[in-house]
């Protein structure tokens, strides 16, 4: 079957699309567990970052991608245990110590990177079996010439890295998670009226933290993500303010899994088109320069954030260190 | 805390310890709790308490605020863990150092504030933390027939599917007395159970209360109301200073009695004043209403007036308009409808409508937090003394800069005037005791010479000494012919001050009575929302 | 009673958290297979062993007393503006367009047009995080990160266009008049008789640094503004009672925040770079955060903090060149690291502090 270049661009914007909204996923849904808990987390970046360098580094040094996501998730958490330490054991600024996280992702990835690889920051390029390869589904083959679905089954669905697809499976498990099970309702439960767990004789500490760890893990799949599937290295910075990204978009669902994965893929489609169309020439009257569609994640984020566009209400204890009072 | 003002007192404390209430016959108590203290920090909280409680008793502990009642029992249900002491229940020794060990002991508490999920459901909020499984369906199955059967049991009816933040107080309150039992919980420990419910409200909990007890529950009431511990209570412990005083049968003693134990002298309950000479109105408000933010009308069209030298005590339940009503007039929240200060009008929304302009046509305003509103804890006091009036010239060196010389010598002149310990300017407003914080707050205020002061809640959280000086205080700006409109939630202060009152309810005004010919118990039908025996 | 002493507040707690991120630090350079000590001495050397080192430590710590006062006196609003990377880089805009727009005679002249260019800008890259926080409530922290990334995109597309200039690939303005080129300290100090290093860019702005933390000291306690910020900040629902205004406290607040770490770029653009290039910045608007908060959020406190930084930043570069296996970032790990600990652990340190004092002073009152 003949496919017009229309849309076969189609196909390729969705397909970019499913492929970076991925980070954000991961990203949020750490955001998500974290922030349900009552810990706001600004170091969503930080925890990738640190993640994507490590994982890239173990999976170099075994040549096994699944023991560098497990390196890279093992570092992201050590970040959230630090956070933890900070926000609920000594009761810190929950903001300050994602900042200082963030910065220390930048600074360590860099020094140790250089000191470790001499190629400013870079890990070397991954192959083989250091990085993922793509799945393809069953029947992608044999569908692909049915009409329109086909192609959309065979070129956008099928064929992704194996995290993809974890990240997908992440949102309906989360969302059973949050709702459905003793675990979720203490987390939402910590997250609006900490004493209510506490004075119930549950350790608000302990919830607290396993919330905290839980992002973490998603953090460090976010990352390992971008270093051994996305692409096929560390490069600093790499991240490039996706953590951010997925905190608007956690503030965009208001906290709820669903709502969340709608806006992941809105944002990750805005990536998609600023990659794969730069300056988009409307109608030969003026052309879109390629910052502003770069810029546009963030301005959507802002406008989303002045409340135009309903408003979010953040989970009621959230940025406030639990301290017992009768 | 107190200690500056207090110390003078304190050798008259009767300091030996109690005797330990006995147990009637052979069967071990319920709870007795043998030698607790603790200490916060500098502060002694609680010290070597002695208690025993016998099963299927109500037992009440009265005391003064921050006697020390709710830290004993914050300790006994594992929420603080006691310095020293031993702790027996049904005669067994237990360590009770979470929550998690009161509850396995069968000790359920009831906060003074409610420890609910607002957003969550009242079965969501009953199974929190006492679930069966993992998921969550069955527990909630479980519940809802276990909830039926307690409604039917103690009259503890709540709508097990609404969400908390749509419930009224006392139905909240259930929510948590349903919590306990759902834990199975063989002792229940009410802390200040009453503070927000109507006289209504309060008689349904006290009947609920009495049905557990028939049932063979233990219970603990705290409270500081005494007339709640003659009505209700078998036996009384008091406390003063973090010492338990007394304990006796309550039909043995009387609230005079009680009073004493409790302050450690005789309370001088009558305010004096001479009667008051009203002059012509200050403050008229008409036909005032107020929706909050939420769109929740708060004010349903509130017409009064205050006169020159007269005290009006607006007397109600707390939530029932008062606050919103100060806040209008501190000019912190917009209205419609008409107020006239001296006749002129007041704007009562837009850029005019705030703290700033109130206070410049005459109005001052003792606000009912002052710890959240009427001071900055972290300033110094003299940073305080100028609080709201920082744009006023006297403190002013030049156009640019402040005069912080002039306003701590102004400070120095107000600590004197209101006596507030320690009279150090420099000292930051969280480390005086509430008494003082209170003074300072009064000291600004009250030298100000406004035309119409605004107090709420004046000796909250305060001690006895400083009440009367805060009365006394209050009813010389009224003998120099200043309007006065009161807001307190305690009736006894109401009827001792004021010239007039009127009692609010839902946002109205219920009805307007002279304090000599009125008493508590019509007040509290009123703030009940009963008018000639109607309900509203 | 004061649970610390003044003292132990102000130098000691910080003076601790500080020893620990230089500890941990230390670890992270034992970790790469280099000396620590070694390491100080370089940094030192480097920062401070010559003219040109002092220079370059004063430039520095010239950029950050602005982005620490910008960020401190947020603070006392209790509003976070981690915005300062942004508005300092669209305060580049400004100077540059005042710069360009003449040829100015001398720099007397247009020194003060450029502050005013750059305050004007670096104000109104903070003015719109302001007024939705004000407004709508949208969270500062979250608003002026965006911006930050608004902002990188604003300085690409004008550095590509309309701003750049034909006469080279690069993305860069014209070059400034030389009648607007600020004198450095070696022009200064050369008719005192002074030697002073040729190629450190430390100019005249370090001094405009000096006055306006001394500025702002004035502004936060002893006027009738500053203690309206220093009320709110403390306490929202008591601003509300006194009839200060919330709006235009955070509005005036993040006005000036702004216009501070726009400052920046007088020193950077106007003094060293001579023209507008596209990342001239280079995070100092992040290491605000770390001074405000290791200066204690007092302007005093903050000089003092900017120049460890400035110590810190320049003595990076030399550890390039010395020890090969660290690199600059390291720097960044450090203040990472100071963050950490001056600002979110602090009560891992003042808890026993206090603790201790409590002990001695209990035991004072029993042998009296």
């Amino acid at each position: 079957m003949e496919h017009s270049q229309n849309f076969v661009l189609f196909l390729v914007t969705l397909n970019q699309m499913i492929t970076v909204s991925v980070v954000l996923i991961f990203a949020g849904l750490a955001g998500l567990f974290s922030e349900r808990s009552g810990i706001f987390d600004i170091g969503l970046e930080g925890k990738m970052l640190i993640s994507a360098f490590f994982a890239a580094a173990v999976s170099f040094a075994t040549g096994n991608v699944w023991i560098g996501v497990l390196g890279g998730i093992a570092a992201s958490m050590v970040f959230a245990l630090i956070h933890g330490i900070t926000s609920i054991t000594f009761r810190g600024n929950q903001l300050i110590s994602g900042v200082a996280l963030n910065f220390l992702a930048s600074g360590l990835t860099v020094v140790l990177g250089n000191a470790w690889y001499r190629k400013g920051g870079q890990t070397p390029t991954l192959s083989g079996d250091a990085r993922f390869s793509e799945i393809t589904l069953p029947f992608a083959d044999a569908l692909r010439d049915v009409p329109f679905l086909g192609p959309i089954y065979a070129e956008v669905i099928s064929g992704h890295k194996p995290l993809v697809y974890v990240a997908f499976a992440l949102v309906p498990l989360s969302w059973w998670l949050l709702y459905r099970t003793r675990f979720g309702l203490r987390l939402r439960a910590v997250g609006e009226n900490p004493a209510s767990v506490d004075t119930a004789g549950i350790s608000v500490i302990r919830l607290r933290f396993v919330a905290v760890l839980i992002a973490g893990v998603l953090c460090g799949l976010a990352g390992a993500y971008l270093s051994t599937s996305q692409g096929a290295a560390f490069g600093r910075e790499m991240t490039a303010g996706r953590g951010f990204i997925a905190l608007a978009a956690l503030i965009f669902a208001k906290w709820r899994p669903w709502y969340l994965l709608m806006a992941t893929l809105l944002f990750g489609l805005l990536e998609a088109i600023s990659n794969l169309f730069p300056n988009i020439d409307v109608f030969g009257l003026f052309t879109i320069p390629v910052q502003f569609t770069q810029a546009l994640p963030y301005i959507l984020t802002v406008v989303i954030l002045a409340g135009f566009v309903g408003k979010a209400i953040p989970p009621r204890a959230g940025g406030e260190p639990y301290v017992k009072e009768r | 805390m107190d200690s500056t003002t207090e110390t003078g007192r304190r050798a008259t404390a009767a300091s030996s310890a109690p005797p330990a209430f006995p147990s009637s016959g052979s069967e071990p108590p319920a709870i007795e709790l043998r030698g607790i203290s603790k200490a916060f920090g500098p502060v002694q909280a609680n010290k070597d308490i002695t208690l025993s409680v016998a099963r299927g008793a109500i037992h009440g502990i009265v005391g003064e605020n921050g006697a020390g009642k709710s830290t004993l029992m914050s300790i006994l249900y594992g929420f603080y863990r006691a310095d020293a002491g031993e702790i027996f229940i049904n005669g067994e020794r237990r360590e009770i150092h979470n929550s998690q060990d009161a509850i396995a002991a069968g000790i359920g508490m009831v906060f003074q504030h409610f420890k609910l999920v607002e957003n969550f459901t009242v079965l969501e909020n009953v199974i929190l933390g006492a679930e069966e499984g993992a998921l969550l369906r069955p527990s909630l199955a479980r519940a809802r027939d276990l909830l039926t059967t307690l409604a039917a049991e103690y009259e503890l009816s709540v709508d097990p599917e609404a969400l908390i933040e749509d419930l009224t107080v006392g139905h909240q309150q259930r929510v948590e007395i349903l919590k306990a039992l759902y834990r199975k919980a063989d002792i229940l420990i009410l802390d200040e159970p009453t503070g927000v419910l109507t006289p209504a409200e309060a008689d349904h909990l006290f009947r609920i209360l009495r049905n557990l007890r028939d049932e063979g529950k233990t219970i603990i009431l705290i409270t500081h109301k005494l007339r709640e511990i003659m009505d209700i209570t078998d036996t009384v412990s008091v406390m003063r200073r973090g010492q338990m005083t007394a304990t006796v049968k309550t039909a043995e003693t009387g609230p005079e009695q009680l009073a004493e134990l409790m302050v450690g002298r005789k309370v001088l309950l009558e305010v004096e004043k001479t009667p008051a000479h009203p002059g012509p109105a200050v403050l008229e408000i008409e036909d005032l209403r107020v929706t909050d933010e939420s769109g929740v009308d708060r004010l349903k069209g509130i017409s009064l007036q205050v006169r020159a030298g007269e005290i009006l005590g607006i007397a109600g339940v707390s939530g029932n308009g008062q606050s919103e009503l100060l806040e209008v007039l501190g000019g912190y929240r917009n209205a419609s409808g008409r107020i006239l200060l001296n006749g002129i009008p007041l704007d009562l929304s837009g850029r005019h409508s705030d703290g700033q302009s109130r206070r410049a046509a005459g109005i001052a305003h003792v606000p009912e937090d002052r710890q959240r509103e009427g001071l900055i804890m972290e300033f110094a006091a003299w940073e305080n003394i100028a609080f709201g009036y920082h744009n006023d010239p006297k403190y002013q060196k030049n156009t640019l800069f402040m005069d912080n010389r002039a306003l701590r010598e102004d400070t120095r002149q107000k600590m004197k005037h209101f006596d507030v310990r320690p009279p150090i300017p420099r000292l930051k407003a969280r480390n005086f005791s509430g008494g003082n914080q209170q003074k300072l707050v009064l000291a600004r205020e009250i030298e100000r010479n406004p035309d119409l002061l605004l107090v709420g809640q004046p000796t909250r959280g305060v001690d006895i000494g400083a009440i009367e000086f805060i009365h006394k205080r209050i009813i010389e700006l009224r003998d120099q012919g200043k309007a006065i409109l009161l807001v307190s939630v305690e009736l006894e202060e109401i009827l001792s001050l004021s010239d007039r009152i009127v009692v609010m309810f839902d946002g109205r005004i219920m009805g307007e009575r002279i304090p000599a010919e009125t008493d508590e118990r019509e007040l509290g039908l009123l703030m009940a929302g009963v008018q000639n025996g109607e309900t509203t | 009673m004061e649970r610390l002493p003044r003292w132990a507040d102000v130098f000691l707690v910080p003076f601790i958290n500080l020893l620990l991120a230089f500890f941990v630090s230390g670890l992270v350079v034992l970790a790469v297979g280099e000396d620590p000590v070694k390491a100080v001495w370089v940094m030192l050397k480097g920062s401070l062993g010559s003219t040109a080192g002092l220079g370059y430590t004063l430039y520095y710590a010239t950029n950050y007393i602005f982005t620490g006062l910008a960020v401190a006196i947020a603070f006392h609003a209790r509003l976070f503006n981690i915005g300062g990377e942004g508005q300092a880089a669209i305060a580049g805009v400004g100077v540059a367009l005042v710069l360009l727009a003449a040829n100015w005679p001398h720099w007397m002249l247009a020194l003060p047009f450029a502050i005013i260019g750059a305050g004007a800008f670096g104000a109104m890259w903070a003015a719109i995080p302001a007024y939705l926080q004000a407004r709508r409530g949208s969270h500062i922290v979250i608003t002026t990160i965006m911006f930050n990334f608004i902002a990188a995109a604003v300085m690409g597309f004008l550095l590509n266009g309309w701003l750049k200039s034909p006469r080279t690939q690069n993305a860069e303005s014209l070059p400034f008049p030389p009648g607007a080129h600020l004198p450095t300290a070696h022009e200064l100090l050369a008719p005192l008789g002074i030697g002073f290093s040729k190629s450190a860019p430390l100019n005249i702005s370090f001094l405009l640094a000096l006055l306006c933390a001394w500025l702002v000291f004035l502004l936060l306690w002893r006027t009738r503004l500053g203690y309206a910020i220093r009320a709110f900040g403390q306490s929202e629902s008591a601003a509300r009672y006194a009839g200060i205004s919330a709006v235009r406290i955070i509005m005036i607040t993040m006005l000036i925040s702004g216009a501070l770490a726009g400052m920046l770029s007088i020193n950077v653009v106007m003094g060293e770079q001579g023209r507008l290039i596209k990342e001239f910045v280079e995070g100092a608007g992040f290491v605000g955060i770390a001074v405000a908060l290791m200066g204690r959020s007092h302007p005093f406190g903050i000089v003092l903090a900017a120049i460890l930084f400035g110590m810190l930043t320049q003595g990076g570069f030399e550890l390039l060149w010395e020890m090969p296996n660290l690199s600059k970032e390291m720097v960044l790990v450090i203040q990472a690291l100071i963050i950490l600990f001056t600002g979110a652990l602090d009560n891992m340190v003042r808890a026993p502090l206090e603790r201790l004092f409590l002990y001695f002073n209990r035991r004072k009152e029993g042998a009296v």
